[in-house]
């Protein structure tokens, strides 16, 4: 039976429906338990000194005071911790020629960036490790730092790891058609410099973990406020030399995660491999500096772009060189050439041409690490993307909104296989677009911005198109090597009283992933979603799964915990069937009660099912089978993964005088494929587009040329606060993934996606007139002024 | 701050979440974590420990501030409200009710402090406050997850609904 999504009247019909979140209630009553909330008998707390140079040969650490401080139960270097760890090297096989350097949990004998742990204190109090860290010794001898990306490759710049040659860790170009030709031919070219800054996530919750190694059962039990609990499973026993099965990761409430609490931090397995040794729980909660030293950070691009297109604005070729540095090491498992290759795979997303190539260059430099941060490589594709739209708009005197209708892929083009080999199985720009005109009234828009602009008020109106990357299948991870599941699966289960519970291995950061879950469940099996209690983050409890990365919880986790919803109905029915003396195809489960198929006539409630398998079982017949506990996995695999599409506008005012930009209003409409809960979606869409205006205006991770981290701290590192936000108008169009039953797509990265290249065209479109144009990130004040003055920057 | 002057420990006498509170506390441990540590009250959070997030925003003798920036040894006498207090005193159910509706929290770590500060403003101003007064009330407040629109339609709505119930007992 398949469920009609469309019919709002069908029974028990949460998806689609807006239910309030579980867990959100514990949360405002100031309930969660984060991992800094949790204490355990003789747990230690463990602070890592940190290298204060950005490159440094270490020659030798005196730990003597230290271990003497009150309260210290042990020091340890890198050398030590490498005795009971093994390095890892962050390098994927589907990503060709990629290479990195091993790296250890404390640096062993160089520093290779500002913050890059030294040693680590473990004592009885989180102050008493503080005062101790400050009494170790460290000799070094400082190196000459790799700073600049632009000069990474010259011969006379240092090679950061002698052992691998040089310092390109990945490059990957990308040809179709006959780009060169066309740029040579083609009647219109535009051409564009374009720069995103280098910065990082700042979840208001640090990095957070407590490891728990006990001896007796040689186990190593880990809190963990991640977002891959089975990854790092995985990752502690294999660098910890433990069975698989003697780690458990258990992940409470995250206090925000957005790609920063994917990857595998050396303080982190350096706690664990402390706790190991000591065989006493350990805690390490990063401080604030820490956060921005060692979080990783993302987004440091520079890219050149040309666009060729014909008279009409069609656009014919592109052409995109990136290049972006990542820091001393590739991050561990995911690596750090992903960004680039995402750049690589998206720009020109959107739209329907032919001829493109597009190279990127990652290279190493001494600067925290970078990896993956929400919408990995999106913003950067659709800013560059977007802009050069605008730009050629611009050139051929026409509205932003008409270049992009006779641009964008037709919405019955689908299958569509873009010039840069993204399939996609069915987009909806034109509908889109179409929305977004309709939503914010353009006409009138653009009329009072010309109003406005009579009385020297430079307003402008921005535009962007995007895709995003959702529902990975292994291709993303999986066939590099990673033993990261693209799998998920969801355990439910239907208790005496007529309650489930439902256990998954995707996982909750905030997003309400177990609002979606308990949703889906409750409509699957037919019981009140209040009814329904949903288990995530614990590797030992829930299916093997990837938990929350690149938006795959709702399209796979959902995916997974509907088909396991509807096997435990089939199992309830047969046994309802045997009970009522009736065939189980007659009946359904309604709210909680078993039906007759049609009429809706109740029969009887669950409770009574449950009290009579579980407790008089011998009144069923010998042999019916009376399994309440049912598990279903989902993985996709027609295509490597779920491409969404959608628009954004921005409207801004700019004061010529200052530089500054006033925010008035955003629009976003976006299609994840089937909405299961409308509320949700939409908050994660508002905060996505937060968080990528954070980077177009605000944030950035500013260095000097000796790498010195300039901002590590949150009064000088700024990032979107209320009273600058715009409000938010989000609308849907939905386009349902085939590929599964549900539909859903993911939506946790849109708003990021595009909403920094919608804020740039805004902007651009203000200071037109002044003969401004900025296309450096973040457009602050001082590049809005130097931009319409024409001063270098 | 020195070993020494660190391991000083200094008697207090205080009302938490209007109980009684005795504790000997080391003269460098600031109130979020004699909170955390000492009283099991983990509603307050650290984000900064620098005064700026705003996680840790508690009321200190009827004025919010930030529980990181102050030191319990300076608490003695002091009367101290939590996320856990204002809680089972119900007096903001109506905001939590909204903030939950909403749902104008994602992950929840900037939420208790969030929620004194909306608290503040909801008592202090007369009448339903403008959407630009609330967003300028919670500008002290980080919120990486919502993009804040919907905690400012959360109090909005605590806000109009106070205001009418007060009118209609006028
Ligand atoms: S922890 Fe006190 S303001 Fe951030
Ligand atoms: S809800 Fe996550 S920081 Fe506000």
């Amino acid at each position: 039976m398949s469920i009609r999504f469309d019919n709002p009247d069908r029974p028990n019909s949460y998806i689609g429906r807006t239910v309030p979140r579980p867990n959100a209630r514990r949360l405002v009553e100031g309930r969660g338990r984060y991992v800094d909330d949790i204490v355990l008998p003789r747990m230690l707390h463990a602070v890592f000194l940190r290298s204060p140079y950005a490159h440094a040969r270490i020659q030798s650490i005196n730990t003597e005071a230290a271990r003497a401080a009150h309260g210290v139960r042990g020091v340890f270097t890198g050398a030590d911790l490498a005795e009971h760890c093994t390095p890892w090297v962050a390098v994927l096989a589907h990503l060709k020629g990629l290479k990195s350097a091993p790296q250890h949990p404390i640096a062993v004998d160089r520093a290779t960036w500002t913050g890059e742990a030294v040693a680590a204190v473990v004592a009885d109090t989180r102050a008493q490790a503080e005062e101790a860290a400050a009494l170790i010794e460290v000799d070094y001898e400082p190196l000459q730092p790799v700073t600049d990306m632009r000069t990474a490759l010259d011969p006379e710049t240092p090679v950061l790891h002698p052992d691998l040659g040089d310092n390109l860790t990945f490059q990957r170009e990308h040809v179709s058609g006959d780009p060169a030709e066309v740029m040579r031919t083609a009647p219109v070219i535009v051409e564009s410099r374009f720069k995103t800054g280098r910065h990082t996530g700042v979840c208001v919750e640090p990095r957070s973990i407590l490891a728990d190694y006990n001896r007796s059962e040689k186990q190593l039990t880990v809190y963990h406020s991640t977002q891959a609990p089975h990854m790092m499973q995985v990752v502690f026993a294999e660098h910890l030399g433990l069975p698989e099965g003697a780690v458990r990761v258990i992940c409470g409430d995250v206090g925000g995660s957005f790609g920063i609490k994917v990857h595998v931090y050396p303080d982190e397995v350096a706690t664990a491999t402390i706790s190991k040794i000591l065989g006493r729980p350990v805690k390490f909660i990063a401080d604030r500096l820490e956060s921005f030293a060692t979080d990783i950070h993302a987004r440091d691009h520079e890219i050149d772009a040309r666009m060729a297109l014909d008279e009409d604005g069609r656009i014919l070729a592109l052409d995109i060189e990136d290049l972006t540095g990542i820091g001393p090491y590739s991050v561990y498992p995911r690596t750090s050439a992903i960004e680039g290759n995402q750049v690589v795979n998206l720009c020109g997303g959107p739209y329907d041409f032919a001829n493109y190539r597009a190279r990127t260059t990652v290279v190493l430099q001494n600067k925290s690490p970078t990896c993956q941060y929400r919408a990995v490589g999106h913003p950067i594709a659709a800013a560059v993307t977007e802009g050069m739209v605008d730009l050629a708009a611009e050139k051929l005197g026409l509205d932003p909104i008409e270049i992009r209708r006779r641009n964008l892929i037709a919405d019955d083009a689908y299958p569509y296989t873009s010039p840069a080999n993204m399939r996609f199985e069915g987009l909806s720009h034109h509908k889109s677009l179409n929305k977004l005109v309709e939503m914010m009234d353009y006409p009138a828009l653009r009329a009072e911005q010309a109003a406005l602009r009579e009385n020297g008020v430079y307003r402008g109106i921005g535009i962007a198109s995007f895709i995003e990357l959702t529902n990975p299948s292994p291709f993303m991870y999986g066939i590099g090597g990673a033993r990261i599941s693209a799998q998920d699966g969801c355990t439910v289960r239907m208790d005496p009283d007529g309650s489930v519970v439902a256990m998954s291995g995707v996982t909750e950061q905030g997003q309400g992933t177990e609002a979606m879950l308990a949703q889906v469940t409750a409509e699957a099996v037919g019981v009140p979603v209040q009814r329904v209690r949903v288990i995530t983050g614990d590797t030992q409890t829930t299916p093997y799964g990837g938990g929350t990365w690149a938006s795959r919880g709702a399209g796979i986790g959902g995916e997974a915990a509907l088909q396991a919803g509807r096997a435990l109905r089939e199992n309830i029915l047969a046994v309802a069937g045997a009970m009522l003396q009736c065939a189980p195809e007659t009946l359904d489960i309604v709210e909680g009660n078993i039906v007759d198929l049609g009429t809706d006539t109740e029969r009887m409630p669950l409770s009574e099912l449950g009290r009579v398998v579980y407790f008089r079982g011998d009144t069923l017949p010998k042999g019916l089978p009376r399994e309440l506990v049912v598990t279903r996995h989902y993985i996709t695999s027609d295509y490597p993964f779920a491409f969404t599409n959608g628009i954004q506008a921005s409207y801004v005012e700019v004061d010529p005088e200052t530089g500054f930009v006033k925010l008035l209003k955003h629009w976003c409409v976006e299609d994840c494929g089937r909405v299961i809960n409308p509320q949700l979606v939409d908050e994660q869409i508002r905060g996505g587009i937060v968080q990528g205006i954070g980077g177009a205006l605000y944030e950035e991770s500013l260095y000097d040329t000796e790498g010195q981290l300039l901002n590590a701290n949150m009064a000088d590192y700024l990032v979107p606060m209320a009273s600058e936000m715009p409000d938010m108008i989000i609308g849907h169009v939905e386009t349902p993934t085939r590929e599964s039953e549900l539909g859903a797509k993911g939506a946790g990265e849109a708003g990021t996606a595009g909403a920094p290249a919608a804020v740039m065209n805004a902007i651009n479109d203000a200071i037109r007139p002044l003969g401004g144009r900025v296309t450096s990130m973040p457009m602050t004040p001082e590049r809005i002024l130097r931009s319409i003055h024409h001063l270098p920057e | 701050m020195s070993q020494a002057a660190f391991e000083q420990l200094v008697d207090i006498s205080l009302t938490v979440n209007g109980e009684r509170v005795e504790a000997r506390v080391p003269a460098g441990r600031h109130v979020v974590d004699f909170l955390r540590l000492d009283l099991g009250l983990t509603g307050a959070h650290a984000g900064c420990e620098h005064g700026v997030c705003g996680a840790c925003t508690l009321q200190i003798d009827g004025e919010i501030v930030r529980g990181c920036l102050i030191l319990a040894a300076q608490m003695d006498g002091a009367e101290i409200w939590t996320i856990e207090g204002v809680t089972d005193s119900k007096e903001i159910t109506d905001l939590q009710d909204n903030f939950v509706e909403r749902n104008a929290l994602q992950c929840g770590f900037c939420t208790p402090g969030m929620i004194f500060a909306a608290r503040d403003i909801l008592t202090r101003h007369q009448g339903v406050p403008s959407r630009e007064d609330i967003r300028e009330h919670i500008s002290g407040n980080y919120c990486r997850c919502t993009g804040y629109e919907a905690i400012v339609d959360a109090i909005e709505t605590t806000a109009r609904a106070r205001n009418s119930e007060q009118e209609a007992a006028e």
